[in-house]
């Protein structure tokens, strides 16, 4: 590497722009320092069994899990189909400038990313026809029990869906963006490009597979 | 800015478009085939006619016959300047300032001729038209209300982009008694670091591309001053304060370099390191050999090309403009054995693709 041997004496004459990074380190220690006093107040005082993650799991109505995951498998999803049709997109007008012939043939690229956002909606759909109410007071044990495995698991699910969307969406989209730019060079690249997005896409197909199995047989509420 | 981890995500967000402009740009550099097209012709206009059929179409339509090799050179010029002045103007930071930076060395090359122009009492109409118009600033009108270099400086130079790489190295008596071609090393030394350590801030792959492609730039400069300076009255101190620091070379080829006085020497010192040892042994003055700044040049080729090979960073520009200016250089070369039916060493231009 070429910069091993030279350290510049003094930064460029043109700054690029100014550093994050004493942001990130002033959050990060009042984060800290946050959880720090806590935790000190309540182990120094004697009240160090309160801090009970058990309690708070009990206490926390299944009902605001279960919304948040539907919340997180539509949002995270889109998060990622936008970010593979971003970085594909621009490729594909950058390229297509002196190449028109791949306008067309490179929009399946787009496609494959918004697939990804298909299956957000569709894990979205799926949990939330699964939810139920059930009156505290008044219901017995079993109904409680599976009411709180129900929203723990479909927290869990839009969480997998979510998450796995967003690495499928990014992976598609760099693939793509690559599969354009090789494309407008030599048409015969393509096609071998194209299986490669594929197998990128499958990731995605394995996220809403993983879901569909932790929703499967969950039962919240009385109806 | 600072150095992101992974640029793929990031980069198309802000660069994407260009980066792919510029690289149907790089589709339609000339290739093998082409210049074996151009090297059969027998007359300029045969050229023209050739050159149509590539990535140029109609450039050289509205000139009046006879054609002139000045005339190609600078219609070739302007195609350049106007692809690089689209990408300018569409682009965002960082990739705006780093344009600049490539403007720069053109810069320093159009202050030089205005100086020289200027103390042998040109009219400063005759000189703009040479100036490159890659390297045009504000104030080049103003040069010449300056009657010695110092003056220049303090009413010209400083507001123009270039005024750190003076203040480092220049005072004001160097610039009254310096010559000018030692101005011009100097000041090329400073952009040169200045570049380079611009390209590491930014970090990632643009470091990886561009650090190696400065590194090579600096050390051919360090050579090709040591061998050009044999024979001329410049000290051997003078000479080691003008090679650029970032590259290879530093620190133990520079000092050796700066003993070195004859081209064995020189020689001996490239041995040391694999690459140039290389790039010396095919080179000599004999006929059928290479010379030494040719196989620079091929060499400077090899890494233009290979930085196409990565995407989601910005030494592609960079890359573009010193390919398209190499092909410049070699259609003007075939140009002026076809226009001198001197074809003897019509196939001495460096191919690209």
């Amino acid at each position: 590497m070429a910069d091993v041997d030279y350290q510049p004496s003094k930064p460029s004459s043109k700054l690029s722009g100014v550093s994050l990074y004493p942001v990130y380190a002033v959050v990060y220690v009042l984060a800290l320092s946050a959880i720090l006093v806590i935790a000190f107040y309540y182990m120094l005082t004697g009240k160090g069994a309160r801090f009970d993650f058990g309690w708070f799991l009990e206490s926390t109505s299944p009902f605001m899990w279960a919304s948040i995951g539907i919340g997180l498998s539509i949002s995270l999803s889109v998060v990622g189909a936008a970010w593979g049709i971003f970085t594909t997109g621009v490729s594909i007008l950058g390229g297509g400038v002196k190449a028109p012939r791949i306008k067309t043939k490179n929009l399946i690229s787009i496609i494959f990313c918004e697939a990804v956002a298909i299956y957000g909606i569709i894990m979205a759909i799926v949990i939330a026809n699964q939810l139920g109410t059930y009156d505290p007071l008044t219901a017995s044990e079993t109904v409680i029990r599976d009411s709180h495995y129900a929203g723990f698991q479909m927290f869990a699910a839009g969480l997998t869906v979510g998450l796995s969307n967003i690495a499928c969406g990014i992976s598609v989209g760099i693939v793509g963006s690559g599969a354009a730019l090789a494309d407008a060079q030599n048409a015969s690249l393509f096609v071998k490009l194209l299986i490669i997005e594929i197998f990128a896409t499958a990731i995605g197909l394995f996220g809403i597979i993983v879901a569909i199995l932790q929703i499967t047989g969950v039962k919240m509420g009385t109806d | 800015m600072s150095a992101y981890a992974m640029p793929e995500m990031y980069f198309n967000i802000d660069h994407g478009y260009l980066e792919g402009l510029v690289r149907g740009f790089k589709g339609g550099i000339l290739k093998q085939a082409d210049y074996l097209n151009l090297v059969q012709c027998e007359s300029l206009d045969d050229l023209k006619l050739h050159l149509q059929s590539t990535d140029y179409g109609n450039f050289l339509a509205n000139e009046p016959s006879p054609l002139t090799v000045s005339v190609i050179d600078d219609k070739l010029k302007e195609k350049l300047v106007i692809e690089f002045q689209h990408l300018r103007n569409h682009c965002l930071e960082p990739l705006a300032t780093f344009l600049d930076y490539i403007t720069y060395s053109y810069m320093i090359d159009n202050i030089i001729l205005l100086i020289t122009g200027t103390l042998h009492q040109r009219p400063i109409n005759e000189l703009i038209p040479k100036c490159h118009p890659l390297g045009s600033f504000e104030q080049m009108e103003a040069i010449h209300i300056a009657a010695t270099p110092a003056e220049l400086y303090n009413a010209v130079l400083v507001d123009t982009p270039l005024a750190p790489y003076f203040i480092d190295c220049i005072s004001e008596q160097d610039l009254d008694e310096m010559n000018i071609e030692i101005i011009r090393n100097t000041l090329y030394k400073a952009y040169l670091e200045d570049f380079y350590s611009f390209c590491s801030e930014l970090g990632g792959a643009t470091a990886e591309v561009m650090c190696d492609a400065l590194a090579f730039e600096a050390d051919r400069r360090a050579f090709i001053i040591t061998i050009n300076s044999f024979g001329t009255e410049l000290t051997k101190d003078d000479r080691a304060k003008l090679y650029p620091r970032c590259g290879k070379l530093n620190p133990y080829g520079l000092t050796q370099l700066g003993r070195a006085d004859d081209y064995d020497q020189v020689r001996a010192v490239a041995d040391i390191y694999g690459e140039y040892k290389e790039l010396f042994e095919g080179s000599g003055t004999n006929p059928g050999d290479k010379t030494l700044e040719d196989r620079f040049f091929d060499r400077e080729v090899q890494l233009m090309k290979n930085s196409f090979m990565q995407q989601f960073q910005m030494g592609t520009f960079y890359s573009y403009v010193k390919l398209k200016e190499q092909e410049n250089r070699n259609i003007v070369w075939i140009a002026e054995c076809v226009a001198q039916r001197h074809r003897a060493k019509i196939d001495s231009y460096i191919p690209i693709f």
